[in-house]
């Protein structure tokens, strides 16, 4: 098309004002939008509990809050990153927008359904914030009974409330991404001609159809118990609180994948644009998706060793965890594979590529570590744990979406972020999270428990490490923050395909129309065909 | 080449390019919508298989309280909503909007027939004090506990499907009404179509329900 | 990618059905004063099983419908079967080892 101004051309952002257009607007792009503000907040939210825990723990005492208000903090830095933060980040934000674009469709099969999410999302959202502002809630993330149930004095009710409701914005995404991936590919764009990035959000959405309703489920029987007095996990009836974390496990372990699938989907984009080569075994790829999907559905009883399950169980469920490690070890190796002899750029979005593949890497090795029965006795409920999730959550899924976020942020803004700021926020959060995070493997296999806010004095050293961690960590998220918004003003223009990327997304302009594309686009060819692309082309793998 | 006149009506939404397009998604959608509403109503399943595995005996007293005659006789109440839903949506393929309506609301009344006799059960175990909570006594067995465990699972799993079971009766009042305004043809009558899905899955449900909390032990323990 | 596009069934096959799913109904709760051990459950589940088809196949259309629906369903009923089946496994195996909380 003419390369108008991007003020003069009408796209998404400009084709209508104020405040209904946005609220009640079915655009894909908008409602990804209204997510990207929405999880932003409370990821900030989130990180303000991370804040303060960290710094309690600068000392041995606990000595900055009381233990009831140190439960309080973890427990909602818990619940508000995984249910309100990471589990739609990813799907939610660039699945909304690009998944349409890249199988050449004007918008998702529901719109109006997709709207609808984001309101239970923030819905769910407000029940939280009204949990934590009036009183907080002091559980653990993980809601365990008989103490959610029958002794916590805290806004457990209100608390799960808000992560029914998030629940379901959850499944009706993954509802409406399975729909619109079966039925609204454009002419030509079989399944195997599917970026990556739709493959991992298709097995995400799976996962969320599959899974949430058991935590729903789970939820609401909490809530009847506590407010009924319906007792289903009341051992004095007979009840078993174990079942309560088998229904819990079920969706919760799942859930994990909920929360890393996307970032590699990412990835794969990533790793195929700024290596100018197609993605090395696009088929395991893509089917390493589904399989982690599946696979991850068999393994929830790992979180429940030493719950009082039984040892044959026990057994069975470290077993099947070993397998869920193989498909996400394949994409590793098919990512590196595709490196190899690339021509590599060392653009922000790649920065925090490489710094994912190495970082979910660790992530993953230590995961093997506590899928191993015997050892899980000894660093369960210890910062070892703490310390292995996080090294997925976010040194794999946080720089994944990090990376996606300034790779498509030309796309959806017209803009480009700038390159030297970026880079050196990458590095930053990079360095601020293994400082963080590594004292925290050692802190627990040295003992260190996790949900403890007092803690004997030799471990003090690392506990000082990780708190300075986390402080150039929250400057490394704060940095993205500015120059994002700068961006929008003061960014340089881009064109519609800054990056020379393959990809229906970038053959429409920035900021795309309102449906997408002048003409629905007709496919003739495979995913990340960069033989066509002028000058770098690479041998194609 | 798509023109992007998209004229958006009930027929075809502008995110489709065809009808049968818009169908399918439709379908797909409930469908993917029913299988999230198995692993919902999955985990009092699972709770239930776990409990009456640990306390058969209790479950077998606990179940033989229930009226087994009204438990039947309502779900023949709903089997023939489902039989006249099928029929509504029979009527919607032949493009019949009589037949459609007549079928709707016969449909409706069965499912409140099925709600006020669930009602009347309810009523009958508060009674009988069979609600969990400070008032719950069984006759028969010291085991109150596991007893409780019972009743907790048969109000929530019967409170479960009765919610839906009111959401339908809802949802078929609203194809009614477009069906009297004359929305459906043989053309399109998907609405229809997809609540009809709705409603057998929740049939399909009770057909669970029943033998698991009805007739878990008709003949009485061994002596 | 179409669904069930032309057929319509008769009025006499959805009530065969249905006289059979009330047949069902019938037998179901008979059977269940029949004192037939553990076989009891097993019955009843089978008779419940094969209402459920019935419904499936026959009102909800599946017998006409596209593979990917069958599919949906199918993968549903394995879920359930997933999360029931590994949660047993605790469930029933446990006080196997004699050693108190295992």
């Amino acid at each position: 098309m003419i390369t108008a101004a991007v003020e003069e051309r009408e796209h998404y952002l400009n084709a209508s004002y104020g405040i209904k257009s946005w609220l009640l607007t079915k655009d894909h792009k908008r409602i990804a939008l209204l997510y990207l503000a929405t999880i932003t907040f409370f990821f900030f939210i989130g990180g303000i509990f991370a804040t303060l825990i960290r710094i309690e723990l600068l000392t041995p005492k606990g000595d900055l809050v009381s233990s009831d208000t140190y439960n309080k903090l973890f427990t909602m830095h818990g619940v508000i990153m995984v249910f309100f933060f990471l589990i739609p980040s990813v799907p939610a934000t660039l699945g909304n927008f690009f998944i349409p674009m890249m199988i050449g469709a004007r918008d998702l099969a529901f719109p109006r359904i997709n709207l609808l999410s984001w309101y239970l999302l923030v819905i769910g959202g407000l029940f939280a914030i009204f949990a934590m502002v009036a009183g907080g809630v002091d559980t653990g993330w993980t809601f365990y009974t008989p103490y959610s149930t029958s002794y916590s004095n805290t806004w457990v009710i209100a608390t799960a409330l808000g992560i029914i409701v998030a629940g379901f914005s959850s499944i009706l995404t993954g509802l409406n991404f399975i729909v619109t991936v079966h039925t609204m590919r454009a002419p030509g764009m079989t399944w195997f001609r599917l970026p990556l990035f739709v493959w991992a959000n298709y097995a995400t959405a799976l996962i969320q159809v599959l899974g949430t309703p058991v935590l729903a489920i789970t939820l609401v029987l909490v809530f009847c118990e506590r407010m009924f007095h319906i007792g289903i996990f009341d051992p004095a009836l007979g009840g078993d609180p174990v079942l309560f974390q088998h229904l819990f496990w079920f969706y919760s372990h799942p859930a994990v994948y909920i929360m890393v699938l996307p970032g590699m989907g990412i990835l794969s984009e990533l790793v195929s644009v700024y290596s100018r080569k197609r993605v090395f075994g696009y088929g395991f790829v893509a089917f390493s998706s589904v399989a982690i999907a599946v696979l991850g559905f068999l393994v929830w009883g790992h979180h429940l060793f030493v719950s009082g399950q039984s040892l044959y169980a026990g057994m069975v469920f470290s077993f099947l965890s070993y397998f869920v490690a193989i498909p996400s070890a394949i994409k590793v190796f098919n990512w590196t594979a595709t490196l190899y002899k690339g021509s590599i750029s060392y653009a922000t979005p790649m920065l925090y590529a490489f710094g994912f593949i190495g970082l979910f890497t660790i992530g993953g090795l230590t995961g093997l570590f506590v899928a191993a029965l015997g050892i899980d006795v000894h660093v369960t409920d210890t910062y070892f744990v703490i310390a292995h999730f996080h090294y997925i959550m976010v040194g794999g899924t946080i720089m994944a979406y990090l990376g996606g976020l300034h790779y498509w942020w030309p796309k959806m803004t017209g803009r480009m972020y700038p390159e030297g700021g970026a880079k050196l926020s990458a590095l930053v959060i990079f360095l601020g999270f293994n400082l963080t995070f590594f004292p925290q493997f050692i802190l627990g296999y040295l003992g260190m428990p996790r949900r403890y806010h007092a803690y004997p004095d030799e471990f003090q050293v690392l506990h000082v490490l990780s708190t300075a961690g986390a402080s150039v960590l929250a400057v490394g998220y704060l940095i993205p923050a500015i120059y994002f918004i700068w961006s929008l003003r003061y960014g340089a223009v881009a064109g519609a395909n800054p990056w020379k990327a393959t990809g229906l997304e970038w053959q429409t302009p920035s900021p795309p129309p309102p449906h997408n594309f002048e003409e629905t686009p007709v496919v003739t060819h495979e995913a990340y065909d960069y033989s066509a692309t002028i000058g770098e082309a690479v041998q194609v793998g | 080449m798509a023109s992007e006149l998209h004229v958006e009506t009930l027929a075809l939404r502008e995110q489709f390019d065809t009808a049968s397009q818009q169908k399918n998604a439709s379908t797909l959608g409930m469908w993917i919508f029913l299988i999230t509403e198995i692993m919902f109503f999955g985990g009092m399943f699972l709770a239930y298989t776990a409990y009456r595995s640990w306390y058969p005996n209790v479950f077998g007293a606990a179940s033989r309280t229930l009226n087994a005659t009204i438990g039947a006789i309502n779900t023949a109440v709903l089997l023939c909503s489902s039989f006249t839903m099928v029929l509504a949506v029979r009527a919607g393929q032949l493009g019949k909007r009589k037949a459609i309506m007549i079928f709707l609301s016969l449909t409706m009344l069965l499912g409140l027939a099925f709600l006020g006799i669930k009602g009347y059960e309810w009523w009958e175990k508060f009674q009988e004090h069979h609600v969990p909570g400070p008032s719950f006594h069984m006759e028969g067995t010291p085991l109150q506990g596991q007893a409780q465990l019972f009743f907790s699972l048969y109000f929530a799993m019967t409170g479960l499907h009765a919610l839906h079971m009111v959401i339908g009766v809802g949802v078929m009042s609203v194809l009614l009404l477009q069906a009297y305004r004359g929305k459906y043809s043989a053309e399109y009558y998907t609405p229809i179509d997809v609540g009809g899905l709705y409603w057998h899955f929740v049939d399909i449900i009770w057909i669970y329900l029943f033998p698991l909390l009805y007739l878990i032990d008709r003949h009485g323990p061994k002596p | 990618m179409s669904e069930r596009t032309e057929h319509v069934d008769s009025v006499l096959t959805y009530a065969i059905v249905w006289i059979a799913l009330l047949a069902a109904t019938a037998l179901t709760t008979a059977v269940a004063y029949v004192d037939l051990g553990p076989f009891s459950v097993v019955v009843a589940l089978f008779i419940a099983v094969c209402k459920m088809l019935l419904v499936a196949l026959f009102f909800m259309h599946v017998r006409h419908s596209a593979k990917l629906t069958r599919l949906v369903l199918l993968g549903g009923l394995l879920w359930l079967g997933i999360l029931i089946t590994l949660s047993m496994a605790d469930f029933l195996t446990r006080g196997w080892l004699g050693v108190p909380g295992k």
